[in-house]
């Protein structure tokens, strides 16, 4: 019995060492490893691909904002600022809970399964104010014209880009809005659109904040 | 180019790339694993251990190596959540409370990585560098080192030994899994993953006002993250995250890396067993059903039934467009026949039967190819139950690899898959059937009060599916940072890993034990075609067995519906 104790515990001290090593290797020397060589060679990147406009920081390239107007008196949810480019619905978005000295915006997911009730209303309602928001005179938005991505939320709630048929949709509204030929705007839409890598990885794209960072260039030049 | 075809051209590219990389890959982990000369930096490591890399293990000794191993492991990483609030470089998080400290360091060292936490508000940088990320690399080390025990088995005849455990675990990690990690990780921050160790991060936004954003090895935890099929995120929405996997590109590359180890190692076996035919016919297996998979999702996001997906006119809530429909199928299909969980789109929110085919991904045990190691001896355990099978066809005592299956290794094996749908169905009905856990259900029927309906069925299913096959991924909806999901799924992880690694272990000792029958005008072709077919069907008709009733009580229900 006691033989057996001896034993297992002298098997128990090898595994702590080895762990020990190993969170040395694995979990101090690699990680410190790549962040010399990323910080080395990949400064903007590793640290979050920051994106200026007039010389100050305006967010990550890589991830998705709010363009709204400042909440008015009363109201809970606000309004687009119909001025700018949309990105996509965030209705899985959250802000943090456990940490709250903090105000991170925790990423995710809606999760809501195809049938639920809750994300049908949410798609009508975004399909709706879609088609309100960039009917111009002259120019309507048939139902068919919307994009499933204009209508849903991404999964990380951080999605920086919209589509190419998103973008194109909302050329009327923001050319009009911003007092814009629209043949400027398309053009602008156009020189913004990334085609899949390689002709055939993921899929083509538009990034919403490098597009409104140039249109508001151009704003300011005209 | 339309986006069906940009799908399909999608899975070819990762179709080659991982043929490329099958033989070299593959040979080099067989040389790795029967070498018997030590690296400089490995003799250093056994020095702190204490063990001799060269002491051969008989079956119950390599196991208990592993065990203590594990459980140490768990411990360790149990004590660190615990005590993260007043640790160092913590960024100021608050220590993780006992339940879900409990059920995320089970979650790690199992290579499950089912978080209940969300990662940017929970775990600072030295719970998740020293702490998890260690995990994903020794977690995946411990089922390649399991699955090479196996394979010796097989390989070796007359005696007990299965080689050396400290010996495997050192060499998975230092000679297979760190040398491809440091590439991988140096790739994804070129494309523009995170990687660093700053603080919570403060920038302006576009229309004024800030945001903050965590610093983090984000890059050096996504590339083991997917290599070692852990599937552990940094962030909330895992590989969805723009800062996890920003580019197309990177999407697919992160999927390279949950398949290449898995799928390459059928290639060890057959070196080690001395028949590399015997590798394709496995090989073989494992693609035949991850194509099919594929194809099937492809076909059912892209068709996008349910009314949601139909009114918005493409299944696109919970993806992201830089991947769009193909791409994501693509991952969510190869996340769940693994056992990595890493998801870039959110499975709860795929058509009701995609989101089945996630499930019956994992319910087929992981094997096509499987979690790291784990997918091996999952599909060698399969295979020793179709060569019984055909042996009862014929009646004659069936051998697989030169060794005889008698009444000890059948039992072993149908030990090992009445493990994890035990664990499924029975945690499964008994969440289903107490009167507390239902209401951690998102999804439930519209006007229901009983929080009844498929999907939020589903969503339960899926949790212990997850847990008990070790793959971590979810329908995310399920509030299942409770005292009894964070309890009972935690339970589920551990017996889903260690119990089946029992089995495995005792059949790869009586395997090894046996002298070698040489194979007769009898003796069933396993190398050829035909044991590809039969061990393919075995595979699905057990599984669907097994499982169908609470696939139709939920996905298929769903599914059906829309």
């Amino acid at each position: 019995m006691t033989n057996s104790l001896t034993n297992t515990a002298r098997l128990l001290g090898a595994g702590l060492r080895a762990l020990l090593v190993l969170t040395l290797v694995t979990g101090v020397l690699y990680p410190l490893v790549v962040t010399g060589v990323a910080q080395g060679l990949f400064h903007d990147k590793a640290n979050g691909s920051e994106i200026r406009s007039d010389g100050k920081v305006v967010g990550s390239s890589r991830i998705g904002q709010a363009y709204d107007l400042p909440l008015k008196k009363g109201q809970k949810t606000p309004e687009p600022d119909l001025k700018w480019f949309q990105g996509r619905p965030r209705n899985g978005l959250g802000g943090n809970t456990a940490n709250t000295r903090y105000h991170l915006l925790v990423s995710g997911a809606t999760n809501r399964a195809a049938d639920n009730a809750e994300l049908v209303q949410w798609v009508k309602a975004a399909k709706a104010a879609v088609i309100k928001d960039n009917s111009v005179p002259g120019h309507p938005v048939r139902p068919s014209d919307v994009p499933a991505d204009a209508v849903t939320s991404s999964g990380s709630g951080l999605d920086p880009d919209i589509s190419r048929d998103y973008a194109d949709l909302q050329v009327h509204r923001v050319a009009q809005k911003n007092g814009l030929p629209v043949s400027r705007v398309r053009k602008l839409v156009e020189e913004h659109t990334q085609g899949r890598t390689l002709g055939f990885i993921g899929e083509p794209r538009v990034n919403v904040l490098k597009l409104n960072i140039a249109l508001k260039e151009l704003l300011a030049k005209s | 180019m339309s986006p069906v075809l940009a799908g399909v051209l999608q899975m070819l590219a990762l179709i080659a790339a991982l043929a490329l990389a099958y033989r070299p890959l593959g040979d080099y982990m067989a040389r790795v694993y029967s070498s018997d000369k030590h690296l400089r930096v490995e003799k250093w490591i056994y020095k702190g251990i204490g063990a001799n890399p060269d002491t051969e293990m008989r079956w119950h000794a390599y196991l208990r190596a592993v065990l203590a191993f594990s459980a140490v492991g768990v411990l360790f990483l149990y004590l660190l959540q615990r005590l993260q609030g007043v640790l160092p470089g913590s960024l100021g998080f608050a220590s993780i409370d006992p339940d879900q400290a409990f059920n995320t360091a089970a979650s790690f060292v199992t290579n499950t990585n089912w978080q209940s936490y969300a990662g940017e508000q929970a775990m600072g940088h030295v719970v998740q560098t020293a702490g998890l990320a260690v995990q994903n690399f020794v977690s995946a080390a411990v089922g390649m080192a399991v699955a090479m025990a196996l394979v010796r088995g097989f390989a070796r005849s007359r005696t007990g030994e299965l080689g050396n455990f400290w010996a495997d675990l050192v060499r998975g990690t230092v000679r297979v899994l760190l040398p491809v990690a440091v590439v991988a990780a140096v790739v994804l921050v070129a494309c523009g993953a995170l990687q660093n160790f700053s603080g919570i991060h403060e920038v302006g936004q576009f229309m004024g006002g800030s945001q903050q954003w965590n610093g983090g090895a984000v890059a050096s935890t996504e590339a083991i993250k997917e290599l070692g099929t852990n599937g552990g995120g940094i962030f909330n929405a895992n590989s969805a995250h723009p800062f996890e996997n920003p580019t197309p590109f990177t999407n697919l590359f992160e999927i390279f890396l949950i398949l290449v180890i898995p799928f390459s190692l059928t290639r060890t076996f057959g070196v080690l067993v001395g028949s590399v035919k015997q590798g394709y016919a496995i090989l073989a297996t494992m693609a035949v059903i991850w194509i099919g998979f594929v194809a099937l999702m492809m076909w059912t996001e892209f068709a996008h039934r349910g009314p949601a997906p139909e009114i918005a006119g493409g299944a696109m809530e919970g993806k992201e467009v830089r991947f769009g429909v193909g791409a994501s199928s693509l991952f969510a299909a190869s996340t769940t026949l693994t056992s990595t969980g890493a998801v870039d789109s959110f499975h709860s929110s795929f058509t009701g039967l995609g989101g089945g085919i996630t499930m019956l991904g994992m319910m087929l045990g992981e094997i096509a190819p499987g979690g790291v190691g784990s997918g091996l001896y999952g599909i060698l355990i399969m295979a020793v139950i179709a060569v019984f099978i055909a042996g009862l066809m014929v009646g004659r005592t069936p051998e697989y690899l030169g060794k005889k299956i008698g009444t000890r290794q059948i039992k072993l094996a149908a030990l090992y898959i009445l493990v994890t749908p035990a664990l499924v169905l029975g945690f499964t009905a008994v969440s289903m059937a107490l009167p507390t856990p239902p209401h951690s259900i998102l999804n439930t029927a519209a006007g229901s009060v009983d929080h009844s309906g498929a999907h939020g069925f589903s969503e339960i299913l899926y949790a212990y599916t997850s847990g008990a096959n070790n793959n971590g991924s979810a329908f995310a909806g399920l509030g299942a940072d409770t005292p009894w999901f964070n309890t009972t799924i935690g339970l589920a992880m551990l017996l889903g890993r260690f119990l089946p690694m029992v089995f495995v272990l005792a059949l790869a000792g009586s395997l090894a034990e046996q002298k070698p029958v040489p194979a007769t005008a009898g003796t069933l072709r396993t190398e050829k075609p035909l044991f590809t077919g039969l061990l393919a069907g075995a595979i699905l008709i057990i599984t669907g067995l097994t499982y169908f009733p609470a696939l139709a009580l939920g996905p298929l229900a769903e599914g059906m519906a829309a």
